[in-house]
């Protein structure tokens, strides 16, 4: 349980390593605090119009069922290259939304084991990447820019990547 | 493109609900969806402002530049375009550093800040910077080092050794995120 420890200590020791330099540089600790978080608040406000449209936007789409439709369309041909068909739809999901992609896995952790090549491979997956569109749209949306050049392309990329690897190392490793 | 996307998103789920007759499903969507992305920005905002603050301590503290001078190195070589002191190398390296230890929704207020300040030099504003696009490959590829959430998932669902993962992550998180890297560099290359 080692880990855990590490976890649970991480944040409040960030919290206390920031108070005591604050406190040694005579930083008005509390006077300081209350001007960031207007700015937090104002962050917020800008960010919430993103978050709701892309929530909308994805969940639409993941409830019509159209994306584990089509994989169970392709499904002869991912078997070909040994990849296992009950991946993919997270692996599709995993760019678009991280919250749904974490309850795909939970899903295949329960159906398969978490001990299983898929259950491995699902975790790796999750910890390893982030999501690329919901990123894009945050950060360039906050910001109100219109044309993201290769920025897709380029998130994309870390994410069939760390498919590929995942898989790659899971069957490598275990 | 972030038009094109969502755009495509709402109107191929739309246009599938209705091929498959999942107009209850498309309903209860529409309706849900708002009071949904309330409830996760509820969760989301608190944190916000909370980690806001304290950053602000640590930017008045010059604990952010002097993780942005200990990163210069690096983002030299990520950044050539910026100057060495730019004030967006401070929350880059910030936003870095939390999401190095895995605190996502904590790295979050110091991406938006970062993309901001490289928005103030942007000379042309609706069209994305080769440094906003390098900083966005740098936070989808996540780069992390305990990813937390998934170990405590793992352990609490019987995992015989929860932590067998973890060297693994961190080398494909450190991997794909230089391979990524490299094929921005590329794509910047071609497209400038």
């Amino acid at each position: 349980m080692n880990f855990l420890a590490i976890g649970s200590y991480l944040l409040p020791l960030v919290v206390f390593l920031i108070l005591l330099v604050g406190l040694w540089k005579k930083v008005p600790l509390f006077d300081t605090f209350v001007e960031g978080a207007k700015d937090g608040i104002r962050l917020g406000f800008q960010v919430f119009p993103c978050l709701l449209g892309m929530i909308f936007g994805v969940n639409l789409l993941l409830k019509s069922s159209l994306i584990t439709d089509i994989f169970q369309l392709f499904s002869p041909f991912f078997t070909k290259l040994h990849i296992p068909v009950e991946i993919l739809p997270m692996a599709l999901v995993r760019p678009i939304s991280g919250n749904a992609s974490f309850a795909m896995m939970i899903d295949l952790f329960q159906t398969y084991g978490v001990d299983s090549f898929l259950g491995r491979v699902a975790a790796l997956m999750q910890g390893a990447t982030d999501t690329t569109i919901y990123v894009i749209s945050l950060y360039f949306g906050s910001i109100g820019i219109k044309n993201i050049r290769y920025a897709l392309k380029a998130g994309l990329f870390a994410d069939l990547v760390t498919f590929l690897m995942s898989l790659l190392f899971v069957s490598l490793f275990f | 493109m972030v038009n094109v996307i969502w755009g495509c998103f709402l109107l191929l789920g739309l246009v599938y609900g209705f091929l498959t007759g999942k107009v209850e499903v498309m309903n209860q969507e529409i309706l849900s969806c708002g009071s949904r992305s309330l409830e996760l920005f509820l969760s989301l905002f608190p944190m916000m402002i909370l980690w806001s603050g304290i950053m602000k301590i640590a930017e008045k503290a010059g604990i952010l530049s002097f993780l942005a001078r200990r990163m210069r190195p690096l983002f030299s070589i990520l950044f050539p375009e910026l100057e060495a002191d730019d004030p967006a190398l401070e929350y880059i390296a910030s936003n870095l550093t939390i999401n190095l230890l895995g605190i996502h929704n904590a790295s979050t207020p110091f991406g938006l800040k970062a993309m901001q300040c490289l928005q103030e030099k942007n000379p042309k504003k609706d069209t994305a910077t080769k440094s906003m696009i390098t900083f966005l490959v740098l936070n989808t590829s996540g780069v992390t080092l305990i990813a937390s959430d998934i170990l405590a998932v793992r352990s609490s669902m019987g995992a015989s050794v929860p932590t067998d993962l973890l060297f693994l992550t961190i080398v494909a998180t450190l991997l794909n995120t230089f391979l990524a890297l490299l094929y921005n560099a590329f794509l910047a290359r071609r497209s400038s």
